[in-house]
């Protein structure tokens, strides 16, 4: 047995530095555990300054202990590489951790034990945490708005129906697989739009009209996202082009309009659209404010998204071009099937980020007095009954809207993967 | 003498300010193959990329097949339609199957059936002997199974003319052979060929005639063997000593 020498530990007291090591680890773990779940302060008995950075010091010690290079133990080797490379390290990890464990009993109290679901008023809310009773109480407008509770059904039916024709492509048969680009593109939005428009705002079929200004909360939420996104996507595509065009007209057309949408605050675009817009129409023509917002969030997207692709079109190698070319493919053709497929793919994760601004974009429509899901909380939370818990609506519609664009952002990886080639 | 398939009479180019190509004339006679070569920026390229106009002439007529070359874009995708090019860097469709490479323009521009097109295309895989790598994507190929894989998507569409940037400077030594041997092949079939390249050896096998340019100029024009053998201007006797 070699000589131990506790400043510099090496491989072959290898058991009493990992013995020791963990042990003060956990002694520091353990003291702010304490401290932080249960208010005990173990070491009270030493002077005020050391107790406080006791814990500190017994980790960064343990740490150390365990910083054996090359221990032929795998884990420890994984460790010490990812979060004990040095002693500044070790103090930052030591730090993280106890950031973690000072903040969790807070929040699992606010969150869980101090919390209150039962009820269906204000006065049940005793406790020092979170009401959980207003959001039961106000959940059927933050998913509905002020659509009338009678008919909320005709929502959720065509939702169900087109969750469960999105999945078509997963069960059509090889012999339909040339048909999905085109069913998803064209037919399921026509799809769409026909179940929005007969079944949620009826007005035939015996079903009772409700106008747009009714509709809200996270039906009008995922309504408005759905066809900006469908709407915006291929406009973008066709201004990205233009803008690359040789034809000066097209070309300016297309700088003009990015530029113009680019430099226009959406507030501003979706306020004149329900303002100033109604004022050009000719008398007796009417176009439904919904619709009025979905083109302006549309034509807004386009531009950005356009720009995007234009980044993905100027990455691809002038040889592709030329390749495509020399094969006799004219100016569409090339487009379709060499270069947009791969300028595309280049840019999908341009193209999710701006997706998912627009969907967080969607509270601002707001302003022309639609009221999705963050607009019902604004309602909300003014309600002379209901005051003073903005708090619990926030962190509501914060994880409702992490939902969304998380699964968004998955799914953009997954795209990702799946239409990655090499070059 | 036949009416040759490729005429160029006093073709001027510049890229800006800089005339890229002076008065060129060349003729090209149908199944015959033309070597050109020339030192790097001579213009060499530019001419060949010019005959299928993918770069455009400022000055002169280019006439192909009876077609002359102009602002008229119709006429330019069925001139491209018949002739075939091959690139330095082979520029193959990277999300594209090697067969899916070469079907595609037969399918869409030719509007071949696709399985008459799938025919087509592996009885051109099997000519350069990539047929067992049909259904890979040219990322998985090395560099002389791409090039082979870029003569056969060009030959899919059955052209009149077969136009070579520079076939092998991109490639590995141990590959050059493979991607010449291919060539070499088909030139023996009969096809009429123009081919920049550095690759003397190619040249002496099957070319009919070598252009040596500098400048942009054509320096000097003549049967192979009287090139290789007596050649006439300085400038090219300097080049052959150099090359050789």
């Amino acid at each position: 047995m070699d000589k131990i020498n506790f400043l510099k530990p090496d491989k072959n007291n290898i058991y009493v530095y990992l013995y020791l090591g963990v042990f003060l680890f956990f002694v520091s773990i353990a003291d702010v555990s304490f401290n932080s779940f249960f208010g005990v302060n173990a070491t009270a008995f030493l002077p005020d300054s050391i107790s406080f950075f006791l814990p500190l010091i017994l980790g960064v010690m343990g740490l150390h202990l365990i910083r054996i290079e090359y221990s032929g133990i795998q884990n420890l080797d994984l460790i010490n590489k990812k979060i004990n490379t040095n002693t500044f390290n070790a103090f930052l990890t030591m730090i993280i951790i106890f950031i973690i464990i000072k903040a969790t009993p807070p929040a699992l109290s606010w969150f869980i034990f101090d919390a209150n679901i039962s009820g269906d008023s204000k006065d049940a809310c005793t406790g020092s945490g979170a009401c959980w009773t207003y959001i039961k109480v106000w959940f059927n407008r933050f998913m509905y708005g002020m659509y009338p509770n009678e008919y909320q059904w005709r929502i959720n039916v065509s939702f169900i129906f087109l969750i469960a024709l999105a999945f078509v492509g997963y069960f059509s048969g090889e012999r339909l697989k040339k048909y999905l680009t085109l069913y998803y593109v064209i037919i399921y939005p026509i799809i769409a739009y026909v179940l929005i428009y007969f079944l949620i705002s009826g007005g035939s079929f015996g079903l009772n009209w409700v106008e747009t200004g009714a509709w809200g909360g996270l039906s009008l939420t995922f309504i408005v996202s759905f066809f900006c996104l469908i709407f915006c996507f291929p406009i973008g595509m066709m201004l990205a082009l233009g803008r690359r065009s040789s034809l000066p007209t097209v070309r300016y057309c297309s700088i003009g309009f990015i530029e113009f949408w680019r430099g226009v605050p959406l507030i501003t675009v979706l306020f004149m659209s329900s303002v100033m817009f109604p004022m050009f129409l000719p008398d007796g023509f009417f176009l439904d404010k919904l619709v009025r917002v979905i083109i302006a969030i549309s034509l807004f997207e386009a531009a950005y998204v356009a720009e995007v692709i234009r980044g993905g079109l100027q990455a691809l190698p002038r040889g592709q071009y030329d390749a495509a070319k020399s094969l006799g493919m004219g100016y569409w053709k090339m487009h379709i099937f060499v270069i947009l497929p791969q300028a595309l793919k280049l840019v999908i994760p341009g193209i999710a980020n701006t997706f998912l601004a627009l969907v967080k974009d969607t509270p601002l429509i707001f302003v022309v007095g639609l009221l999705e899901i963050a607009g019902m909380l604004g309602l909300a939370k003014t309600n002379p009954k209901w005051l003073g818990f903005a708090m619990e609506g926030y962190v509501f519609a914060s994880i409702i809207f992490f939902i969304i664009c998380y699964s968004m952002s998955k799914y953009s990886y997954n795209l990702e993967a799946k239409y990655k080639t090499e070059r | 003498m036949s009416e040759p398939i490729i005429k160029i009479q006093n073709m001027n180019k510049w890229f800006g300010n800089f005339q890229v190509l002076k008065d060129v004339n060349l003729e090209v006679e149908k199944n015959k193959k033309i070597v050109v070569c020339g030192p790097s920026g001579s213009g060499k390229s530019t001419l060949i990329r010019c005959i299928n106009r993918l770069e455009e002439h400022q000055k002169g007529t280019i006439v192909v097949d009876g077609t002359e070359l102009s602002e008229d874009t119709k006429n330019i995708e069925t001139i491209r339609a018949e002739v075939g090019m091959v690139f330095q860097q082979f520029n193959l469709f990277p999300h594209l199957s090697i067969l899916d490479n070469c079907t595609l323009a037969p399918i869409w521009v030719k509007k071949m059936p696709k399985k008459e097109a799938e025919d087509l295309a592996m009885k051109q895989l099997e000519q350069v002997q990539i047929v067992d790598q049909a259904q890979k994507f040219p990322g998985q190929l090395s560099g002389g199974q791409q090039q082979r894989c870029a003569i056969a998507r060009a030959l899919c569409m059955e052209p009149k003319i077969m136009l070579f940037d520079e076939p092998t400077s991109a490639l590995d030594p141990e590959m050059i052979k493979e991607v010449l041997d291919a060539m070499v092949n088909l030139a023996k079939a009969g096809m009429t060929m123009i081919v920049v390249t550095h690759e003397m050896g190619f040249a002496k096998e099957v070319a009919d005639e070598v252009i040596f340019m500098d400048e942009g100029m054509i320096v000097e024009k003549a049967e192979t063997k009287e090139f290789f053998a007596n050649p006439k201007s300085d400038r090219t006797k300097l080049f052959l000593s150099q090359i050789l």
